[in-house]
């Protein structure tokens, strides 16, 4: 997560004020597709003699498995194939490292399938192929699972106590000094410290600690998870699924089934929403399993129900910040605890959460601990900025407490300690070419900041920080016979990044953006990528299409030299045509569709694929405002009015990235209102529905208002920043401190539901 | 294995006949909006639907001796687009027309509000407080009901074997009379009550209460008719002191459990404000009234 930020950049940005078509909003290339409904997402596959694919779920949140009898099920006429955690080879205790998310692939493959113990209230157990839904949902009732019960914990801080039930007896608390003796919840202790925390206290005129916690939220995208997979008797395998990326899908079944990757063939479906959600495998696995044993390919889709219950939501957590600070404001000390809950296996982003929690402070003395604590609930799976949110809903909390302390604006507070270019983060490398103190102006003198407030209502800022990736990615650009041309990536289209891919090709090739076709090619037809996640795309992957693009343009000069029998330092290339810069030569300008029409005398077809490693994606900062009002009689919150200022670097297609700061506002204001897990004492979800799990509905929320601010990134050809994840970090803590304003309390518990907030009034 | 029938009969008559010969699998169905759900949902295994939208009954709005008559597969924007029992009605109206989306609206009736059985069916509470009755057809014949008898525990109703509800009546309404309805959810819509509350108010030409009816929903197993608080209204004309003596009463009146939606001590209290803005939107709709 952090590359070559320390180093400056080597060479300036493309944006030189002359862009034509970079920063203008274009209708995006995927546009029509999807509001006429034409798009294929990943249920929308059909093929001939395909099976439906079922699984059997455990209804205990803990329980061993003494014997799973599939006769009875395989004897129910229609069934063609069942399997159970022995049809998957064991694997090595491994970290996997993919994008976001590293995964443990031995633990990947028991969550994907349980083997000898159910560790979550819908864990998969088995699963069957059948010739339709019908036959396999009386297959599963059919399967005879004999199972031991065990005592569970779902609670975080329950989980670590000395006598809780133990998940796993094999695992031992990582990051002691000490190695353990004795098997814990706690997977591991990680810290980050900087100078001497008690000397900073002691220098603070003013010092505030508090307990906060959240609960488990879901990604809550709207399309479940779907694949078909198909594996021929040869052994050659093809999938159709929608992830966030067809290549982490493909290391992920060749893994988890020890299949060659080179063997599995993975077509990208649209994708209704991933949010980090779809950055592991659930079903694909399971489906090439069934598909292998009944030879006919299987078509597996989740119902809603199975989404909550069995796909990744992220932590809940129960956090402490104590902060230090000079009467003037400057912070002398901070101490943050962070308990998160991981689900079933190690894994919560209390790391990430913990290099975040501070990130936009410059402090001297500070200590930042966290927990990865296991748990009898589903395995966590990354969610939009994995962990900042909750770091940041105790950090930014702490601080609109501090700033009441002082008597001080909250935005002052925050720019009295904002970390600045040249500052070491506290997570080690040194800031350069961020626009943090822009991104605070923006909001300072916003006319939002300002605007009155009436009775009952609320004001609250807060803001966030994420670091946005790189990493791996492949491009290809290929002109087509009539000179217009394709842009191919490797990686899933979720906020937009068709668009922005052709419109950086465009712009480098000199095309209209029409000309311009991007599309999202399967794992055998184009280079390895990196999952999208990560904010990366735009970036890294922008960087990929932009170098294959400045690629073909090189070429073009060459074979227009050809043409023109000119030297090749002669020929420019500009708005799309090659130009002769010798005028007495007079030659005529070859544009790209004369080049194209004429490649066989120069070459042959042109093209170009780049695959490159990217780095130094620049950190990401935002400032959120947000009004709320509080009705005390009912303790419900209207959010009145959101304004987000975030540094994008440079906007590519600004309506995507002002509907990606938009989308992350919206989710996290769900986060910090409604959306919670709840379990009864059993250890199942109460709530595994849309009807009960609260995301917000559209009346909701009001416009939420951008301020996109530009410091650029020169790393990107044309400054980009990643965009996609720094929206959703501020928006609890800003919604939790305006409730702060409307009712004079501090609620330091997420969700902040009517009925809590009507108890705390009472409570006086 | 189970099989799903399908029959869309054009006599109530039939209807019975064929509810009755289908025994316990047999659902007549009005919108669908919560059948289809449970069907789909695997919370109710597949049997006979018996649909009643083609009977001529079941369809429409129509006034008669001063009151209306709703046909018990008549969808929620039907209803909210009929004028003169928006006019009338305006609490029953704005209750069934807080049902679901759009969409939902397009099928959703509150005969299938009301036979579903849930404690927390919004157009009940209102249909209660405005005296409304049913129609009920089966294979004995016909029979008038109160709506308030026919949910007798959640998902459990007083119909007999073969009977379904064919019709709801709303009463003639006399001057100065007008009805609101409120609801508690935790988002802005698309959401289940809880708490869910209906006021139906008379006035005299001075301004005091001389009628009143007040309905909890969500707050019990069945929609309470909650005497006590209307009583605290008759003889007032809705000043302070009435709506505080309201507040108490409806709390009082409140027997709700502590659930994933809510604490009983919320709900208990929300009972009370709820009340007490209903009664005050339905006083200020009935001084308007002629
Ligand atoms: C997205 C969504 C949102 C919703 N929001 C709300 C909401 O805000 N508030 C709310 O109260 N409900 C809500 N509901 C539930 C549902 O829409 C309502 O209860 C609706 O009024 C049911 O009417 P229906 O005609 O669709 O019933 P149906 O589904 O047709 O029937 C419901 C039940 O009643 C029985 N039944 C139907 N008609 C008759 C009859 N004439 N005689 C006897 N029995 C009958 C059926 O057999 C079934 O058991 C929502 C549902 C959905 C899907």
């Amino acid at each position: 997560m952090s590359d070559v930020l320390e180093r400056p950049a080597s060479s300036a940005p493309l944006d030189d004020g002359r862009l034509k078509i970079v920063g203008t909003r274009p209708i995006r290339p995927d546009g029509v597709d999807k509001v006429t409904g034409r798009a294929l997402y990943g249920a929308d596959l059909a093929m001939p003699g395909m099976l439906v694919g079922k699984v059997l779920r455990s209804p205990h949140p803990h329980a061993r498995i003494v014997s799973i009898d599939t006769r009875k099920a395989r004897a129910l006429p229609g069934v063609k194939a069942i399997i159970t955690g022995a049809d998957f080879p064991e694997l090595a205790d491994e970290e996997y490292e993919a994008g976001e998310s590293a995964s443990n692939l031995r633990d990947l493959a028991l969550n994907v399938m349980a083997r000898d113990k159910a560790l979550y209230n819908g864990h998969a157990l088995a699963a069957v192929a059948a010739t339709s839904s019908a036959v396999a949902d009386e297959a599963l009732s059919l399967i005879e699972v004999v199972y031991e019960v065990l005592p569970h914990v779902v609670a975080v801080e329950a989980a670590m106590a000395d006598d809780a039930p133990v998940l796993h007896d094999k695992l031992f608390t990582g990051g002691l000094k000490e190695k353990p003796t004795k098997a814990s919840n706690i997977a591991k202790r990680n810290e980050i410290k900087r100078g001497d925390l008690a000397a900073g206290f002691a220098e603070a005129d003013v010092i505030f600690e508090s307990r906060y916690d959240t609960a488990a939220t879901h990604q809550g995208y709207i399309e479940p998870h779907a694949c078909v997979a198909s594996m021929a008797s040869d052994g050659q395998c093809q999938v159709w699924s929608s992830s966030q990326g067809q290549f982490m899908i493909r290391t992920y079944c060749a893994k988890v089934l020890d299949i060659d990757a080179s063997s599995i063939r993975v077509t990208p479906a649209e994708i209704g929403g991933g949010f980090g959600g779809k950055t592991t495998v659930y079903l694909e696995p399971l489906a090439l399993a069934l598909s292998r044993q009944s030879g006919a390919p299987v078509k597996m889709v989740m119902t809603r129900d199975e989404v909550f219950r069995a796909s990744g939501p992220t932590s809940a957590s129960v956090m402490t910040v104590r902060l230090g600070a000079k009467a003037d404001g400057t912070l002398t000390a901070a101490d943050v605890e962070l308990k998160f809950q991981a689900g079933a296996f190690p894994g919560s982003p209390v790391g990430a959460a913990s290099m975040t929690a501070l990130a936009c402070y410059d402090i001297p003395n500070f200590s930042i601990v966290g927990y990865d604590v296991v748990t009898n609930t589903p395995k966590v799976a990354a969610y939009r900025a994995p962990g900042a949110p909750i770091s940041a809903f105790g950090v930014e909390s702490a601080m609109d407490d501090l700033a009441l302390t002082l008597g001080m604006d909250p935005i002052a507070l925050r720019e009295k300690n904002a970390v600045h270019d040249g500052t070491k983060a506290s997570y080690g490398p040194t800031f350069r070419n961020i626009g943090y103190a822009e991104t605070l102006e923006a909001i300072r003198s916003h006319p939002h900041y300002s605007a009155p407030l009436g009775p009952n209502q609320g004001r609250g800022v807060a803001v966030g920080f994420w670091f946005n990736v790189g990493g791996e990615s492949t491009a290809a650009v290929n002109i087509a016979e009539d000179g217009t041309a394709m842009v191919i990536t490797g990686n899933p289209d979720i906020g937009g990044s068709r668009a922005s891919m052709a419109m950086m090709a465009a712009e480098v090739l000199g095309l209209p953006i029409e000309k311009v076709r991007p599309i999202v090619a399967d794992t055998a037809s184009i280079g390895f990528s990196m999952l999208t996640g990560g904010s990366r795309t735009t970036f890294a992957v922008g960087m990929a299409v932009t170098q294959a693009a400045q690629k073909i343009v090189e070429d073009l000069k060459r074979r227009a030299a050809l043409l023109m029998d000119v030297s090749v330092d002669q020929v420019d290339w500009i708005y799309g045509a090659a130009v002769c810069t010798d005028v007495s030569k007079g030659k005529a300008d070859l544009s790209l569709a004369d080049l194209a029409a004429k490649s066989g005398q120069t070459g042959g077809p042109i093209g170009s694929q780049i695959s490159l490693n990217a780095q130094g994606a620049g950190p990401g900062f935002g400032v959120h405002v947000c009004d709320v009002e509080v009705d005390p009689e009912t303790g419900h919150v209207t959010i009145l009015r959101y304004t987000a200022a975030q540094d994008v670097g440079k906007a590519i297609h600004p309506s995507y990235v002002e509907g990606q700061i938009q989308g992350g506002v919206a989710q996290g204001v769900g986060w910090a209102l409604n959306e919670e897990y709840v379990f009864d004492t059993g250890g199942v979800m109460e709530n595994a529905g849309f009807l009960d799990y609260r995301v917000p509905v559209a009346s909701d929320l009001p416009m939420i208002d951008t301020v996109m601010v530009e410091v650029a990134n020169p790393r990107h050809p044309f400054g980009a920043k990643g965009v996609g994840e720094v929206p959703i970090v501020p928006p609890l803590a800003a919604v939790a401190n305006a409730v702060r304003g409307a009712i004079g309390k501090r609620m330091t518990s997420l969700p902040l539901s009517p009925p809590k907030i009507r108890a705390a009034i009472d409570a006086g | 294995m189970a099989q799903l029938d399908f029959i869309a009969p054009v006599s109530p008559e039939q209807a019975a006949a064929a509810l009755l010969a289908g025994g316990a699998g047999a659902r007549p169905l009005s919108g669908g909006t919560d059948l289809l759900v449970q069907l789909r949902s695997g919370r109710l295994p597949p049997g006979l639907i018996v649909d009643l939208k083609r009977i001529p009954e079941a369809i429409g709005i129509r006034q008669e001796a001063g009151g209306f008559v709703i046909g018990a597969a008549t969808p929620g924007i039907a209803l909210g687009e009929h004028a003169a029992l928006t006019a009338a009605w305006p609490g029953v109206i704005e209750a069934a027309n807080l049902i679901g989306s759009t969409q939902v609206q397009g099928r959703a009736t509150m005969a299938g509000n009301l036979c579903n059985a849930s404690p927390a069916a919004d157009s009940v509470p209102a249909l209660v407080a405005a005296r409304a009755t049913c129609l009920i057809v089966g294979p004995a014949g016909r029979r008038t009901a109160p709506v308030e008898s026919i949910a007798v525990a959640p998902g459990r109703t007083s119909l007999a074997p073969g009977e379904f509800v064919l019709e709801i009546h709303l009463p003639a309404r006399s001057a100065r009379s007008a009805d609101a309805y409120l609801r508690s959810i935790p988002r802005t819509e698309m959401d289940i009550a809880v708490v869910g509350v209906g006021v139906n108010l008379t006035l005299d030409a001075d301004g005091v209460i001389t009628d009143a009816r007040v309905a909890l929903g969500a707050v019990g197993p069945t929609v309470i008719v909650a005497d006590a608080a209307a009583e605290a209204l008759i003889g007032s004309k809705l000043d302070d002191a009435a709506l505080a003596r309201l507040d108490t009463a409806a709390r009082a009146a409140a027997t709700p459990i502590s659930d994933k939606r809510g604490t009983a001590d919320y709900r208990t209290k929300i009972a009370g404000v709820l009340a007490r803005r209903a009664a005050t939107i339905a006083y200020a709709r009935a001084e308007k009234t002629a």
